[in-house]
């Protein structure tokens, strides 16, 4: 049973489309699996490495510019842009890297969180670059439905969800979690520290911004305050893993689901739709106090919690 | 033949000397004792020679090798390993992985990790608590983890920071033997401890330091016999 699980969630997965879902309920499938995909991203970088980054909207929005500024400026199709966008982000991974990893727990995230701002601003402003905030069109697109993207995206989150267990799973895995619970006491069983966090940011930023690329390709347009959104995308990212389970391999497909659903459901009433950020910061505390581990790391206590147990409850 | 040599080792934080100009070696295969009151600069004095700090003055050589610019994952590789005071074992992670991560150190995969692991593992007696999560494991073999972990990087010489603190006697008791048995392998062990009996038992020789200074060295001995200490530790001679 444990072992067909995967099998059997990829091949429903895989016939998803095929049962004649609406334009819009494909949508919002699509987009639950490009946030799972940041949020695996986030996961290996803030859940096993412990490197909290408050800026994945950077990677993001860095992979999704790649592919743009290949069509708008190179006149080359933006699915380049996935291949491309590996190579771009890793290198602005290790600048930032560079920059950043010198710092340690909350110092690292405010760096991070800055560094997503600071290329919102930039990328406004470099109005003939980027075309600031008229953003970036692609004219023509691939397919007007939906199914192909879905496969993609698919695609591309089934590799990177294997990528992410393979990398745990070897000795990575082993330093990235030794960083995370004592980067002295891993630096003096002889780890170096400096360059397994850097390593750690690379594949983490290149996952980010395959997303990214992914993203232009699909929207079919992009601007610096989407891609380089600070709440919609490096909070929620943060809130899809914090919901769905720190550093558990399935916690950023669960917590995913449950948040674009929930985003979706209480943007469509009116009444809550304002409320949205405030909602989530709750959902956020009670998560916190809760389920500290998500839904994933703490399974065990909510089927405890359901189980009818007679006179105890 | 001395295997780890300071000399002259002086490290100042702002205008604080915790350490001035200490001069000492360890010799192949014998056990040093670091002894001294508290914040006399024992444990800077560790990380001076493990690398998390620079010393402003000195320097430091193991086998013959300036060490004193590196940082702690390089001179770990080149053979000293360390525990420490406040024992820090990856909490989430079974008794096992944890000595699988430092083994990495000298393995070519995760299997030949394992092995290196196992191995520590059955020398120190936690093999039977190797599925163990490590938070739960009580404070005695969390003290034990941190020294197979740090013999699972094979070194040729081992710091133990307070390897002793707040363990019950037969607890105490164990940690002798495995030190024992560690130096019987031929590891070089330089250990700070407060525990009189026990560094006065498994010494070769003692070194002391007071106020960042090195105020006495000796076999255990002439270390009790020694004013310097006896005042150091128990106030004026006259007094004590």
């Amino acid at each position: 049973m444990k072992k067909s699980l995967p099998i059997l969630i990829v091949i429903l997965l895989a016939v998803l489309p095929l049962i004649g879902l609406s334009s819009y309920l494909m949508h919002i499938f699509i987009l639950v699996i490009i946030y799972s995909m940041i949020g695996m991203a986030w996961n290996l970088l803030g859940g096993y490495c412990g490197q909290v980054s408050f800026g994945h909207a950077a990677f993001f929005g860095v992979g999704a510019y790649t592919a743009g500024l290949l069509y708008s400026k190179l006149g080359v199709s933006p699915w380049w842009g996935l291949i491309l966008s590996v190579f771009v982000v890793t290198a602005f991974s290790l600048v930032i890297g560079f920059i950043c990893l010198r710092l340690r727990g909350p110092y690292f995230a405010l760096a991070t969180l800055a560094m997503g701002e600071v290329l919102r601003v930039t990328s406004e402003n470099l109005v003939k670059f980027t075309g600031g905030d008229v953003g970036i069109l692609l004219r023509e697109r691939t397919w007007v439905g939906k199914t192909w993207f879905y496969y993609i995206i698919l695609l591309l989150a089934i590799g990177a969800f294997l990528l992410v267990k393979k990398v745990i799973e070897s000795k990575l895995g082993y330093y990235f979690v030794s960083i995370r619970e004592d980067q002295d006491a891993a630096e003096s069983l002889g780890i170096d520290t400096t360059f397994y966090k850097t390593i750690a940011l690379c594949l983490s930023g290149a996952i980010a911004g395959l997303a990214g690329a992914f993203y232009t390709n699909y929207m079919g347009y992009i601007d610096p305050k989407v891609v380089f959104n600070l709440h919609d995308i490096s909070i929620v990212t943060i809130m899809v893993v914090m919901v769905g389970g720190v550093a558990t391999y399935w916690g950023p497909t669960i917590g995913a689901i449950i948040m674009v659903f929930l985003a979706e459901l209480i943007r469509s009433n009116p009444g809550l739709g304002a409320a949205h950020q405030t909602l989530f910061g709750i959902l956020l505390i009670f998560i916190i106090i809760f389920l500290p581990n998500g839904i994933v790391g703490d399974f065990r206590k909510i089927i405890r919690l359901f189980k009818p147990r007679g006179a105890l409850r | 033949m001395s295997l780890l040599r300071a000399n002259g080792v002086t490290k100042i934080f702002g205008g604080l000397v915790a350490l001035s100009n200490v001069t000492f070696s360890a010799n192949k295969g014998e056990i040093l004792g670091l002894i001294g009151p508290n914040g006399a600069g024992k444990t800077t004095l560790f990380n001076v020679v493990n690398g998390f700090y620079a010393p402003s003055k000195g320097e430091v050589f193991f086998k013959e090798e300036r060490i004193s610019h590196l940082k702690p994952h390089q001179i770990c590789k080149l053979g000293i390993g360390r525990t420490f005071q406040v024992v820090k074992p990856l909490q989430r992670m079974t008794v096992l992985d944890n000595v699988i991560a430092s083994a990495f150190l000298r393995a070519k995969n995760k299997a030949q990790a394992e092995e290196i692991a196992v191995e520590a593992l059955r020398f120190t007696g936690l093999y039977e608590d190797r599925n163990i999560i490590s938070k739960g494991l009580p404070l005695g073999k969390r003290k034990r983890l941190e020294v197979t972990r740090a013999l699972a990087t094979k070194p040729e010489m081992l710091l133990m920071d307070e390897s002793f603190a707040g363990l019950n006697p037969t607890e105490i008791n164990d940690q002798i033997e495995i030190i024992r048995q560690i130096k019987s392998k031929g590891i070089t062990i330089m250990v700070i401890e407060h525990h009189m009996r026990v560094i006065m038992s498994i010494s070769d020789r003692i070194v002391i330091l007071n106020y960042g200074e090195k105020i006495a060295e000796g076999t255990p001995s002439e270390i009790g016999k020694n004013p310097l200490v006896i005042e150091a530790y128990l106030g004026e001679a006259e007094s004590a």
